[in-house]
């Protein structure tokens, strides 16, 4: 695992590990939120089974090189789980090209719906997993004494599916597909070293998140000012952002900061979002100091 | 010493000379300013109020019949809140905080544009100082 992992790709491996005796190891990251590449190959070896880390960090926005450090997993015989919930809505990601044996991720985090979302997995291994839940629709024959499962993906599919939710991510896809997932790239990447800049601009602003390969996120916290106040102030003006530990508590414990306040940036917003945001921050630090 | 009624009511005025939301907000952090921060050894784990953004810290002690309630937060906003909440119950009777209804939060709009999880930690901020109530309720039998 990594210090950047939301709880999500935390807590099931903790639960897990519980259950099997499993040793967890962790990939710290630096200063500016980037995992050390260096550690990362020193707790490779013959003994490592899994490893799990995620494509782009919720809170600090890294890009981690995907395909580098699955294939040092692969060199020692470790499975690779990438958690590409943040990657899926802003790059392009191709699951064959970084060679990884599990890829997830949410619909809610791509224009979707809330409840539903995607694991790819490289066909032999679904081919030798067995099912993780049973029920209807995911089975060939039935008899009183045993079933024989249904193939894939039916296998993994047991029950009535969330029928409306996957209709709905499939609308919010095409759209993301008629815009265009490199129009989108670009059109954040460019509100990301635009807001940046403004944000730099105010004095006592510190970003978290300086990874040079980086997403549309802008994590921060305003100098001798807890983030609450700041996210408080700013609702009231109508300016969306999210405050606290936006679920990566190790983050956070390693910066040493009770949590930050995020601007998440994606194919709608635009540059007078960004300088509404900008002049609220001023706004709000004037009425905190 | 004034009742609870009559503590809300003043709130109530207080808040009524505000035209909009930064004047209610600047109130607040006004009041979070003044509040005076607990001592370090009261801001341990046992008096620290769960399911809030920031950290926030309430105890309460009795003497002759009245509640005495310290709080504290870390986030200036969230100080100025439990000020105001501390404002009509500071020094009443068990049997008075333990009913009380914190019924001036409702016509304040400090409730009304909260998000569920900012709303959340007000309601344990309100269900602590109740529960204060009816604890020294329950001591004097
Ligand atoms: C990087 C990352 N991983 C995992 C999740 C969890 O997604 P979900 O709540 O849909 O399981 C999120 C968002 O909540 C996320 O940002």
């Amino acid at each position: 695992m990594t210090q950047l992992e939301h709880h999500s790709n935390l807590v099931p491996w903790q639960m897990l590990a519980q259950h099997t005796g499993a040793t967890l190891r962790y990939v710290p990251i630096d200063g500016r939120g980037v995992l050390d590449q260096a550690v990362y190959q020193s707790l490779l070896n013959e003994r490592t089974k899994l490893v799990a880390f995620n494509h782009i960090s919720n809170a600090l926005g890294t890009i981690n090189p995907v395909k580098a450090m699955t294939a040092a997993a692969h060199a020692v015989g470790a499975v690779v789980v990438v958690d590409g919930a943040q990657a899926l809505p802003h790059s392009h990601v191709d699951v064959q090209d970084l060679d990884v044996d599990f890829y997830a991720g949410s619909a809610h985090k791509m224009y979707g719906p809330t409840g539903v979302g995607l694991l790819y997995g490289k066909t032999a291994w679904l081919e030798t997993l067995p099912p993780y839940q049973g029920g209807g629709e995911m089975i060939s024959e039935v008899a009183m004494d045993q079933s024989s499962y249904a193939g894939l993906p039916h296998k993994f599919e047991a029950g009535t599916p969330n029928i409306a939710g996957v209709i709905g991510w499939g609308a919010a896809l095409s759209w993301m597909q008629q815009v265009g997932l490199e129009a989108i790239e670009a059109h954040e990447q460019a509100l990301l070293a635009y807001g940046t800049e403004r944000l730099l601009a105010i004095p006592g602003v510190k970003i978290y998140g300086v990874a040079p390969e980086k997403a549309a996120v802008l994590s921060f916290n305003v100098a001798g000012v807890h983030p609450y106040d700041v996210g408080t102030l700013l609702d009231q003006m109508g300016i969306a952002v999210r405050t606290g530990q936006h679920c990566t508590q190790p983050i956070m414990d390693c910066f040493g900061i009770p949590g930050t306040i995020r601007a998440s940036l994606a194919a709608y917003t635009s540059r007078e979002d960004l300088d509404a945001l900008a002049r609220g921050l001023e706004k709000a630090i004037a009425l905190l100091a | 010493m004034e009742s609870i009624a009559q503590r809300e009511a003043a709130i109530l005025e207080d808040f009524s000379f505000f035209d909009d939301w930064m004047d209610k907000y600047e109130h607040l952090i006004a009041l979070g300013k003044e509040l005076s921060p607990m001592s370090e050894e009261q801001k341990v784990e046992e008096n620290q109020i769960k399911g809030c953004q920031s950290q926030v810290w309430l105890c309460a002690r009795e003497e002759e019949g009245r509640v005495f309630f310290d709080a504290d937060a870390d986030a200036i906003i969230t100080r100025g809140m439990i000020a105001l909440l501390l404002r009509p119950v500071q020094g009443q009777a068990p049997v008075d905080i333990a009913s009380y209804e914190f019924g001036f939060l409702d016509p304040l709009g400090l409730t009304a544009h909260l998000s569920p999880t900012r709303a959340n930690g007000l309601l344990s901020m309100v269900k602590q100082i109740r529960l204060y109530g009816v604890a020294f309720q329950a001591k004097r039998g």
